[in-house]
Formats: C-alpha cells, structure tokens, sequence
C-alpha cells in the first residue's frame, strides 16, 4: 500500500528497542496463535511430529520468524534488496502462499497488544502494521 | 444458521460480560481511525480528527464507540440470529450510511487488538478465534443487505 514515512521507520525502530529482548517469546506466541486461530496454516507444518501449538518445533520457528523480523527492521531503508534472500527462500523452497503473510502479521500485532498494551499505543500500531505489510511485499517479491 | 461450540458461546457471554464498553468502544473506534485514517471520511462531522491525541479526546469519538458496543451487544444476546438481528442495522449502514462494508472488517481487528490488551494472557488462541469467529458473523451480517 503506502511506503514508510520517516516517522514510521523511527516510531518501528523506538518500539523494537524496547520489544526486542522478548523477541523470542513473541515469535512463538504469535506462531501458536496462527496455527490456533488458522488452522489452515498447519498445512505447511506436516512435516513436524507435533503440529500443536505449543510444540519445540512451532516455538522454533517462531524464533526463526521474529528473528528475520528483526534483522528486517536493520533493512528499513532497503526492505527489497535486504529480503532478497530470504524471499527467494519463500518463493522457490518453501513456496507460502503470500496470504499467509498478513495472517501471521496479525498475530504479531495481536501478541504486542497483549505483552505491550501501553506501549503499543495507534500510532505504533500504525507504524508496525505499515512495517509488517512492507515486510510481507519484500519477502513476496521473488515469487513471480 | 452459524453453529456454535459450548466454548463459543461461553467465551463471546463472558468476554462482553467483562469488557467495558464504554472502554473498549471508544478505544476500538479512536484506534480503526489512527490505523485506518480512510476511515475517517464516515465521520466529517466529527470535529478534530487531526492526530491520534484528538482522536483519543474527541467526545463524539467515544460516545460513538460506546454505541458501537452496544450494538454489538445485540448479537450476543441473538448470537443464533444475528443476520435476522441485524438486517435493519445493515439496511441503515448502507443506505443512509453509504459505509464501505470492507471497512467493519478493519474496525473488528481493531476490537481484536484492543480487547486483548485487556484480556491479557486470558486471550488465549482458542479465545481468539472464538472472538473472531463471532466479529466475522457480524460483519457478514451487516454487509448482508447492501445492494
């Protein structure tokens, strides 16, 4: 949709400084609630002994998503160059259906609201969600 | 007819029963306007929706999404009729509201977002989907009479 406005790259990187020491709890937060609220998206897990929630592997790989959400907030002034890998990745091996993307981005959203309510106040809302949609758009971009 | 779990039904009872609404409602409202700022073409007569900080202070603002609740408040208490519950309601955002239907979707996550700031770890998944499961009735419900 709308590009990044400076105040959005500032209010994204203010709001990941305070945030990001619980990066891992929210990463496996959020991918619980997907394959919870989702269950659709448990169709790109079936490789995984244990599709629940809770499971080693879904804390895993939430671990792993909120770490590359992480290294993307560094990328903010280049999201399409510094995703580029990691959406050639999605694109030709994992090959996510780019939907998916704003569902998990959701439940970020959701899970900052739940472990930050005073500091997720609109106007990081706002921000987050512009970052997140951005973010989404940069790792879609390889795939046709 | 929307079938609906025992936890369904408990989970949407207690969630309004908990919630207040003159919190939330504003709260949900002021937030969809911030996120959404196209939102605001619906409320011209609103006065100052200039930044967040007015939106937040802005009186009509919270009466409307005390409103809003109350609203809501209707298909929980027909949470096995809400189409029927809310074919007037539909009616009257269509013709004389003129609001884009995709926009209730947007003002759902909103409550979403706000009603787990305050539920907290309570929210859990399966609360909510049973949350979103009962805003997406009612959107449906009140897109259903626009032609």
């Amino acid at each position: 949709m709308t590009s990044l406005t400076a105040k959005d790259k500032q209010t994204v990187k203010a709001f990941w400084a305070k945030v990001s020491g619980k990066s891992e709890d929210i990463g496996a937060a959020a991918v619980a609630r997907m394959l919870v609220v989702y269950p659709q998206t448990k169709t790109y897990f079936s490789h995984w002994q244990d599709q629940s929630p809770h499971s080693a592997a879904a804390r895993k790989h939430g671990i792993t998503v909120m770490m590359g959400v992480g290294d993307a907030v560094t990328k903010i002034d280049d999201l399409k160059e510094g995703l580029k890998e990691l959406s050639e990745l999605h694109a030709f091996t994992l090959r996510v259906d780019p939907g998916n993307f704003k569902i998990l981005s959701h439940n970020i959203l959701v899970v900052m609201a739940i472990m930050f309510p005073t500091d997720f106040t609109p106007d990081v809302h706002v921000s987050l969600d512009k970052f997140l949609a951005a973010v989404s758009l940069a790792l879609a971009e390889k795939y046709r | 007819m929307v079938e609906w779990t025992d936890f369904e039904r408990n989970t949407i009872q207690d969630i309004f029963s908990r919630i207040e609404y003159d919190v939330v409602g504003p709260a949900a409202l002021a937030r969809c306007l911030v996120v959404y700022p196209w939102t605001q073409r619906y409320f011209g007569g609103f006065g100052n929706l200039y930044n967040a900080a007015a939106i937040k202070g802005n009186p009509m603002v919270s009466k409307h999404g005390t409103t809003i609740l109350n609203g809501l408040e209707r298909a929980v208490k027909n949470m096995d009729d809400i189409t029927n519950t809310y074919a007037e309601l539909s009616v009257l955002h269509s013709e004389k509201l003129h609001v884009d239907p995709d926009n209730f979707k947007l003002l759902a996550d909103c409550l979403t977002i706000v009603v787990a700031a305050q539920l907290g770890n309570e929210f859990t998944g399966e609360v909510q989907a049973a949350f979103q499961k009962f805003l997406a009735v009612v959107v449906s419900a009140l897109g259903r009479q626009y032609r």
